[in-house]
């Protein structure tokens, strides 16, 4: 077990009456890099604050490398190397100038000091701007100098507010090589609300949300705690005189659940999305094994219509989007406890954004699946039309407006 | 606390001084002003004196002690440096006093220009350079304070115009006492005598180096200089 170098017990900050944290607890590992994940407002930069001894928490301990925040504020000082939100620097410097200030009031020996900013600048792209006025520079060179600045005395623990922000695409892939590189033997702290930032360089997340921490895990982790695959499907029971799922709506979708969870690896199924004629429901999978098929299958098999099914793979956003949206819960959640949770909110949450987080790899796999599903559907369709024949106009109407939907899910599908 | 690092914030700010126009505006306009208001006088009463030199300096003061002191600590607030400057390895003293030495270095080219105005007198008469040394140290004693006032109100805002106004009115308020004394209630007049920045200076001027009179000032600056670290600290009070 490696030492831990940050740990942080029921922090609470308040400012006034506006509570930014109310009681958070984690631990950070040495040589681990932490992305603090949150919307705006969760209290990510006053907690990054408390660390590096800004200002001092409502209640709660901060430890630091073994040295609590409040007693040994230089120490702790000391061990931390901090890019604070938006980079603020002295504008009226030069970088060198600054960079040179900062050697000074960190003490690193004097021998040292033209080495150390040498270094840096190169790691940094900063040799072509050391005597520019930190003011005339823009934001993308000012991040860096602001990270050359926290790295300077080469410290075990770095903390940084939002590493990237301001810095163009091709800096914010140096950057992250950079923190990847530095993770390797620092501790790093980072905070961002870019999500793919956390998922390229960070090793663990804690996702914050109204001051409270809401999820604890790695990237990965987090993902898998939501079930990692589920399918909205929708279907008409094809409610035929003398057909078993004739009845209330309730009744109806639990016939079908029942019939959908004796599917192998299938874990839950769930009404959401319907339409007029057609049941709408959200099935929760284990494990990474496509369905599709089976579903098809059980379909077909029970002489439903199957008007449209749509693969959707979860991902940090999902996570990030389920746990920081308005029902946040209240209680931490740990890899395990995200299960049950993923399946009570993923049908509110899910309903707006049904496709487009599906990965390229699954693409082709996906379009046959569709097509098979196709075929079974058109074949469904042929009955249904004999059936419509002599049914009042009214379900015709239906009828069309069902296969309006498949259209539209075909074109979506390309 | 430590004189490295104590000095290396002076350093820096005094950088930021001399790089803006701050510190050539300020210096030139009571260069100006102290430079007129006295030689519109020495020639009228023909005596190779800087007493009157000294007079307007206390009024003079409250102009352009708090134009020097008001960005100390405002500036920092307002632009977030604050969070840059706090978190380095700094003791909230070494900031305090670091910038004070600043922003009396300023103050202290300005007055050490003035001495052109004595060199210049003792050509035209005998001046009594003992009494002119001792009126220079008084000056840069006073300046302290009013710098002290400006610095400790610079600490509670995050605005140079607030901080200007309230280190203003703090040193005029204290020059103030001293010239309404008459209007004042006789059993208040020792206290409030011994409180005005203004009185103490007058004996200075008068060319007489008083212990209590340093004793006065030393004790506005730092009384000024804790409250304003106080300030600082109050962010980590729980």
């Amino acid at each position: 077990m490696p030492q831990t170098m940050i740990e942080v017990k029921d922090l609470a900050k308040d400012y006034g009456l506006v509570k930014a944290l109310r009681g958070i607890s984690f631990e950070v590992p040495a040589g681990e890099v932490l992305g603090f994940l949150g919307p705006n407002g969760a209290g990510k930069t006053t907690t990054m604050k408390i660390l590096t001894c800004f200002m001092a928490p409502t209640a709660g301990t901060a430890t630091v490398n073994g040295k609590n925040v409040l007693d040994h504020s230089l120490e702790v000082r000391r061990a931390i190397g901090y890019l604070p939100e938006n980079t603020p620097i002295y504008t009226d410097m030069t970088s060198l100038e600054f960079l040179q200030f900062i050697c000074s009031v960190r003490e690193i020996p004097h021998n040292q000091r033209k080495k150390r900013i040498r270094e840096l600048a190169e790691v940094c792209g900063l040799l072509d701007v050391l005597a520019k006025p930190i003011g005339d520079m823009s934001k993308g060179y000012r991040q860096r100098v602001g990270l050359a600045q926290a790295m300077l005395h080469d410290p075990p623990i770095l903390i940084l507010d939002e590493p990237t922000s301001g810095l163009d695409p091709n800096q914010i892939v140096e950057v992250r090589e950079l923190i990847k590189e530095i993770g390797k033997e620092k501790t790093v702290i980072l905070s961002t609300h870019i999500l793919p930032e956390v998922q390229a360089t960070c090793g663990r997340v804690i996702i914050i949300a109204d001051g409270k921490l809401v999820a604890d895990g790695s990237p990965d982790q987090l993902a898998a705690g939501q079930s990692k695959n589920s399918y909205r499907v929708l279907i008409d029971p094809d409610k035929n005189e003398g057909s078993p799922y004739r009845g209330g709506n309730g009744s109806l979708v639990r016939a079908l659940s029942v019939k959908l969870e004796s599917i192998k690896g299938v874990k839950s199924v769930k009404e959401s999305g319907g339409e007029d004629d057609a049941i709408g429901l959200l099935i929760s999978a284990d494990g990474d094994a496509d369905l599709r098929r089976e579903i098809a299958r059980c379909a077909r098999d029970n002489g439903w219509l199957l008007l449209g099914m749509q693969r959707h793979h979860a991902t940090l956003e999902d996570v990030f989007r389920r746990l920081t949206g308005k029902k946040a819960s209240s209680a931490p959640t740990k890899l395990e406890s995200t299960k049950p949770k993923a399946e009570d909110e993923d049908g509110e949450k899910d309903s707006g954004a049904v496709s487009a987080s599906e990965s390229k790899a699954d693409e082709k796999d996906e379009r046959d699946a569709d097509a098979e599903a196709d075929v079974k559907v058109d074949a469904d369709k042929a009955d249904a039309d004999k059936a419509d024949a002599d049914k009042p106009d009214a379900d015709k109407a239906d009828a069309e407006e069902d296969e309006a939907v498949e259209e539209e899910k075909k074109e979506k599908s390309k | 606390m430590s004189v490295g690092k104590t000095l290396t914030i002076a350093r820096r700010e005094l950088g930021t001084y001399f790089n803006s126009p701050v510190a050539y505006i300020v210096i030139s306009a009571y260069l100006v002003a102290s430079g007129a208001l006295y030689f519109l006088q020495v020639f009228l009463i023909k005596e190779a004196t800087l007493r009157d030199f000294f007079a307007v300096q206390p009024l003079l003061f409250i102009f352009f002690a708090p134009a020097i002191s008001m960005r100390l600590l405002a500036e920092e607030k307002r632009s977030g440096t604050v969070a840059m400057l706090f978190t380095l390895p700094l003791d909230d003293w070494d900031v305090v006093i670091g910038k004070f030495l600043a922003a009396m270095s300023v103050m202290g080219v300005g007055v050490l220009l003035t001495l052109a105005y004595p060199i210049t007198i003792s050509r035209l008469g005998p001046l009594d350079w003992g009494a002119t040394i001792a009126g220079y140290v008084g000056l840069l004693m006073m300046g302290g304070a009013y710098i002290g006032i400006g610095l400790m109100a610079s600490s509670w805002t995050k605005n140079q115009i607030v901080a200007f106004i309230i280190a203003f009115i703090g040193s005029f308020g204290l020059y103030l006492v001293g010239k309404l004394l008459p209007l004042m209630p006789a059993s208040l007049a020792p206290m409030l005598r011994y409180i005005s920045l203004d009185t103490h200076f007058a004996n200075i001027a008068r060319g007489v180096l008083d212990s209590r009179d340093i004793v006065y000032y030393l004790s506005i600056i730092g009384g000024c200089l804790f409250l304003a670290k106080q300030s600082l600290d109050s962010r980590r009070w729980r």
